[in-house]
């Protein structure tokens, strides 16, 4: 009897250690959100709500509460945010299913064996170094290629080889409508392969997870590679696909070259606007949040956990 | 020989007879699946690698060049001219010291408190762990731009509680120095923090507990366990959290922007450089103006000299950047 009654209370000491350990451990963490997270996320809604006056020297700002009129000069008074956020959102909606599918399709094939495989591996994440930051912006904005061509069919007259077959290609009747889909296709391609590679890591992570028995066994009862994919392999990573599906979605809208992002930027660093700038970024930082709770309900009702 | 090879021949149409034609359909349809796929592997690494083909060819052309038709990959001129008048615009080595500097400290930084947050994540029980998680998530999912404003005035008007405005009698002026940037990556709130903290939380639950265990019985405390134990295991998820957070923090010119405006680095001043050519040809011939082309050209060869130290690391560390990715089991 009394020796359950020391062992109880020692017990509950190691738990308690335990989680006093565990609290120094996340404290940086916790000291951060709160201080560098929190208060300026409560903080840019006040302004955001306000009209925010740097005062010069060494005063600091003042806000002056004048409810939505931020807001309101978002959306109906400044001319370019709605138009960038609408394109944006759109722009979105085709390319986050395409970089799924691409990147789960890539992956697939890089989780084959073949020759030169390390290689292969090598060059499609390479994207991830080659398209960050600010490489993305100058990536876009480098139109050397388009500013020779002109030059060349300025001085030169010889037509390009492409637009030439552009050109056979629709005039012979087939659908112009059709091509100028393809064309758009093709050169979205590029965009989504190279903003794929971190997710071909994570589904290659997710198909290395499945044990090889499930297919062998799947095979002796006379499965075919077509059922066993959509059958062993698609539920086994789902679980994988809705982070990704996550991820991707972030990663689009924290594109540092993104119109919209870049607007936030300099009504802040330029014009020094901040509660105009605010207000943006609110509107912004909602609707990611409002795309990210759809996409991940849709994906999350048919996500399957093995174990 | 012949004979051999007539030989095997006939066996194998015996063996495809008996089979049914099976074997021959069998054998056509993995050879056409391989030509197939390695047409596609190659089309698509051509796509990736291609920009950059581009650009080197573009940096070692002579002016003349880049408006010659006759010349599309190949410069006739051959010139490193573009590299010595890049380096000297963007006064290359003093600016790739400093953003060596400034990234390596803010990779160490953000690798070191990712790293103690990530293993109390996944170790230890303790009341709210859920919504401090979730906070985590939070972290992840709230775009930069919505605090940056808030942030930006706290560190113009710098101070803890208003100590510092009692006793000076002002507040610091903290936003030209490299204090607020390291001070956010030490509490785990620099760029891509989050994904950082999630990914070593993810890779420590893979960890066998019996591991942990065993040293506890042989008293070994918390952090020695830490020290000792755990951290010598996850080497490579923490090689490949430094390895990006020192590249994406290379390229950034996000925060770089917002807290780093008086260190020049690598990123901020990239742009700038096709005004920069122009203001330096004026200075020389006293009247034009770069062509447009030509800053192109100047900027694809600074992007070029931007991203040989990151190629390098990255030929390096290439198994480090990928296999140990791949090995965390990322689940949700």
């Amino acid at each position: 009897m009394a020796k359950t009654k020391v062992a109880k209370p020692k017990h509950k000491n190691l738990s308690r250690k335990k989680a006093i350990a565990g609290y120094l451990f996340i404290s940086p963490f916790i000291i951060g959100f709160l201080a560098f997270m929190l208060k300026p996320l409560c903080e840019s809604f006040m302004m955001s709500l306000s009209e925010v006056k740097v005062i010069g020297g060494k005063g600091g700002f003042v806000m002056n509460f004048w409810g939505l009129k931020n807001f309101k000069q978002a959306f109906l008074v400044d001319a370019e945010f709605t138009r960038f956020l609408t394109t944006e959102l759109t722009t979105m909606l085709t390319h986050v299913p395409a970089t799924i599918i691409i990147s789960f399709f890539m992956a697939l094939i890089l989780n084959q064996s073949f020759k030169g495989r390390t290689l292969a591996r090598a060059i499609f994440f390479l994207p991830v170094i080659l398209s960050s930051g600010v490489l993305v912006g100058l990536e876009y904005n480098n139109s050397l290629l388009s500013g020779m061509e002109e030059y060349i069919k300025e001085n030169t007259n010889t037509s390009e080889i492409t637009a030439t077959l552009q050109s056979i290609l629709s005039t012979t009747g087939l659908g112009s409508k059709y091509l100028e889909t393809v064309y758009n296709i093709v050169n979205s391609l590029y965009d989504v392969v190279i903003a794929s590679g971190i997710q071909i890591i994570i589904f290659l992570s997710g198909l290395q997870t499945i044990p090889k028995s499930m297919f062998e066994a799947a095979t002796i009862e006379g499965c075919t590679a077509w059922e066993g994919f959509w059958k062993i392999t698609l539920p086994m990573v789902s679980s994988v696909i809705l982070v990704n599906v996550i991820y991707t979605i972030v990663d689009f809208f924290m594109k540092s070259n993104s119109q919209v992002m870049t607007k936030i930027t300099n009504t802040m660093v330029l014009q020094m606007d901040y509660g105009f700038s605010a207000a943006m970024a609110w509107v912004y930082f909602l609707a990611v949040m409002l795309i990210i709770g759809i996409f991940s309900l849709i994906t999350s009702r048919w996500v399957y956990y093995y174990e | 020989m012949s004979k051999n090879l007539s030989q095997r021949w006939n066996h194998f149409l015996e063996r495809n007879r008996k089979s049914g034609g099976y074997l021959l359909k069998k054998i056509i349809m993995r050879r056409l699946y391989s030509i197939a796929r390695a047409v596609l592997i190659f089309g698509l690494c051509f796509l990736i690698l291609q920009p950059l083909f581009n650009k080197i060819s573009a940096s070692f052309m002579a002016e003349k060049d880049l408006y010659d038709p006759t010349i599309i990959v190949v410069p006739r001129n051959p010139t490193l001219d573009n590299y010595k008048i890049a380096a000297y615009l963007l006064k290359y080595w003093k600016i790739l010291r400093n953003t060596l500097f400034v990234s390596l400290l803010a990779s160490v930084a953000q690798v070191v408190c990712c790293t103690l947050v990530g293993y109390g994540f996944a170790r230890f029980k303790f009341p709210l762990k859920k919504l401090w998680f979730a906070c985590v998530i939070l972290v992840i999912v709230v775009p930069p731009q919505t605090i940056m404003s808030s942030l930006y005035l706290n560190f113009r008007f710098f101070d803890i509680f208003g100590i510092i405005k009692a006793i000076t009698g002002s507040t610091i002026n903290l936003q030209n120095s490299i204090i607020p940037y390291i001070l956010l990556c030490m509490t785990g709130m620099g760029l891509k923090s989050g994904l950082y903290i999630f990914l070593i939380r993810q890779y420590f639950r893979g960890v066998p507990k019996e591991l942990e265990e065993a040293a506890y019985v042989d008293g070994c405390g918390n952090f020695q366990t830490f020290i000792r134990i755990m951290l010598p295991d996850a080497t490579p998820i923490i090689t490949s959290c430094f390895l990006f957070a020192f590249v994406w923090q290379w390229t950034d010119s996000f925060y770089a922007r917002i807290f780093l405006k008086s260190t020049s680095l690598l990123a901020t001043e990239l742009p700038a450089l096709p005004t920069r050519l122009s203001e330096y040809i004026v200075s020389l011939t006293g009247s034009g103006k770069a062509s447009t082309a030509y800053g192109m050209a100047m900027i694809s060869t600074g992007m070029i000299m931007t991203i040989i130290p990151l190629l390098i690391i990255y030929v390096i560390a290439q198994k480090g950047f990928v296999e140990s990715l791949s090995q965390t089991g990322l689940k949700m």
